[in-house]
């Protein structure tokens, strides 16, 4: 079984409760998919067993030797991303989309793409079975493809290890790794908080969601902080015949607990967060 | 009063005040009477209107070109499906099936270029829509937002900040992370403030943040939020980087529950607009003025 947990704004509490999952059975595999912010490392310190090269498209390069400055490439580009810059030909790095058509029209053949070669897929053991997660290098384009790896791994390591959950932890926002984080899992754990900004994700995040079908899930995280915007969120849930999993206080004690490189469930077992997300584990579940 | 210089605010790690700082600052240069835009660029989840009322100036729909194969003209030679470097054309040659996988395309043209039957034409698509909203007589926003499934928001960032333009103080609410989107935000800003949290994680994500704006060059400085919550490991991070500490935001929970409920918090906070305007003061002195008079 794969349970997702996604948020659309950031810092609801995602990672925390992904962490919690994971430490509710002796034996899990838990996939760290975001990918441009992976944290979960940090209180599982996995073994390093598995390392994988992701290659995260590609990038124009001119070769000045060749180069004509005939600027053909500038008018062919829609990115933008080839200007002239003191009568000189140039590639702007930040804004090359990879699509190789300048090397492709180039009548000089000045113009080759260089791999985006950084980013990685690591895999290995954790105190509560396997961990994978993978790790974007800073300016690559997050398209999913990277998060496809990490759970091809972790499906694979479950099989391998004969392992029946996979928690995934996902990645903020409502974009492309979003998505991949979610297709295909048996259920989708929305975690939000009460506020104005957290309703507006939610919304936004639950149209993704329903885009796909999926049995999804709402937690509402540190509902004590905004308790009138709970209740809006619960009926606004109820409306739509979404259940709320649970309801969690908030508890410097789940901040404490990331400080000293344990989930919630290991510093502080017996507390409303922990016995919030043992319930809502169960709920889930068996259904 | 004006001055003319871009502000990122930015942070590796989602939710540690990035909004709450930039809707703040703007409020605050508002109060101080200088020209201000504040552009929302986190396209995948703009918020910095739920702090605001104004009245919609402007919108643009920001569309992006999908190619449209007319399989009657088609002669299945391949050379389309070769130029795609996104693998968004499926073509089976043998059984004459040739189609578009829209969710890969990113528009870039090269299949139009590579089809010698003239088979390809071009529709566009809706990627998402930019709006400026006028806010005072001195100052707006600019929110990028990005459509539901749409799979990158970075041309959508772009267009705003064109939008955005050099007048005044520009005010950028980066998306968190440092991929493309991040970098597109803070590409084009004179001075980057990170948002962080005393965190093992806001820690990790600040580390990685501060990497790519030292490979980039950028000027920088660190607001820690929810300062008292955590460790204080990032304290000697900082000290042990030479970067500058700009502000520590308490955690408080009157703050949270303020920004819970759309409300300005230095409106009932002079301690902290205090601080606030110290920091902008020594930011605008230090890199106002200075690079983008484009």
């Amino acid at each position: 079984m794969e349970i997702a947990i996604i948020s659309g704004k950031g810092g609801t509490g995602k990672s925390s409760i992904s962490a919690a999952f994971a430490t509710l059975k002796e034996r899990v595999v838990l996939a760290d998919c975001d990918v441009d912010a992976a944290n979960l490392y940090l209180l599982f310190n996995p073994t390093h067993e598995e390392e994988q090269i992701y290659i995260g498209g590609q990038k124009a390069t001119i070769d000045y030797s060749i180069c004509t400055n005939c600027g053909l490439c500038i008018d062919y580009c829609r990115f933008g991303a080839i200007d002239l810059l003191s009568e000189k030909v140039v590639i702007i790095d930040t804004s090359c989309d990879g699509c190789k058509l300048c090397s492709r029209i180039c009548p000089e053949e000045a113009i080759t793409m260089i791999d985006n070669d950084k980013s990685r897929m690591f895999a290995g053991t954790f105190r509560n079975g396997k961990m994978t997660y993978g790790r974007l290098a800073p300016g690559e384009e997050n398209s999913g493809k990277l998060v496809n790896l990490v759970r091809d791994k972790a499906l694979q390591l479950a099989k391998s290890e004969n392992l029946d959950t996979i928690i995934i932890d996902g990645p903020p926002g409502i974009g492309c790794p979003v998505i991949s984080s979610i297709t295909g899992v048996d259920h989708v754990v929305i975690v939000t908080e009460p506020s104005l900004s957290g309703i507006h994700d939610l919304k936004r995040t639950i149209e993704i969601t329903s885009k796909f079908n999926l049995k999804t899930w709402i937690i509402i995280n540190k509902h004590d902080l905004n308790p009138e915007m709970t209740n809006q969120i619960e009926s606004y849930c109820n409306g739509i015949n979404l259940k709320i999993a649970a309801k969690l206080l908030f508890d410097p004690q789940v901040v404490e607990a990331m400080v000293q490189c344990k989930s919630a469930i290991e510093h502080v077992p017996i507390s409303d967060f922990s016995t919030g997300i043992q319930a809502a584990f169960t709920q889930i579940t068996s259904e | 009063m004006t001055g003319n210089i871009k502000i990122a605010i930015a942070s590796g790690k989602g939710g540690t005040g990035k909004t709450l700082v930039s809707t703040n600052l703007f409020y605050l240069l508002q109060q101080q009477g200088y020209v201000v835009t504040l552009v929302d660029c986190d396209a995948e989840e703009p918020n910095a209107m739920v702090f605001f009322d104004g009245k919609v100036e402007k919108t643009n729909d920001i569309k992006q070109k999908i190619p449209v194969i007319d399989a009657s003209k088609c002669t299945f030679c391949g050379k389309c499906h070769e130029y795609c470097n996104y693998n968004a054309i499926f073509l089976l040659p043998e059984s004459e099936i040739i189609s578009v996988i829209e969710d890969l395309c990113h528009g870039c043209g090269a299949c139009s270029v590579a089809c010698n039957a003239g088979a390809i034409s071009e529709k566009d698509v809706s990627l998402g829509i930019v709006t400026s909203f006028r806010v005072s007589e001195k100052s707006k926003i600019i929110e990028a937002r990005m459509k539901v499934g749409v799979y990158s928001p970075v041309s959508i960032i772009k267009e705003a900040n064109k939008e955005a333009g050099n007048h005044g103080i520009i005010i950028m609410d980066s998306p968190p992370g440092t991929s493309c989107p991040f970098i597109q935000t803070v590409s084009t800003a004179d001075y980057v403030i990170l948002v962080t949290e005393p965190t093992p994680f806001g820690l990790s994500d600040l580390k990685q943040s501060v990497n790519t704006l030292k490979t980039m060059s950028k000027s920088y400085g660190v607001i820690i939020n929810r300062a008292g919550l955590g460790d204080k490991a990032i304290y000697s991070y900082l000290q042990q980087e030479s970067i500058p500490l700009l502000l520590e935001i308490p955690f408080d929970k009157t703050i949270a529950s303020a920004y819970s409920r759309g409300k300005i918090v230095l409106e009932h906070n002079p301690q902290l607009l205090q601080s606030f305007a110290t920091m902008l003061t020594a930011i605008l002195e230090k890199y106002g003025n200075r690079h983008n008079q484009r």
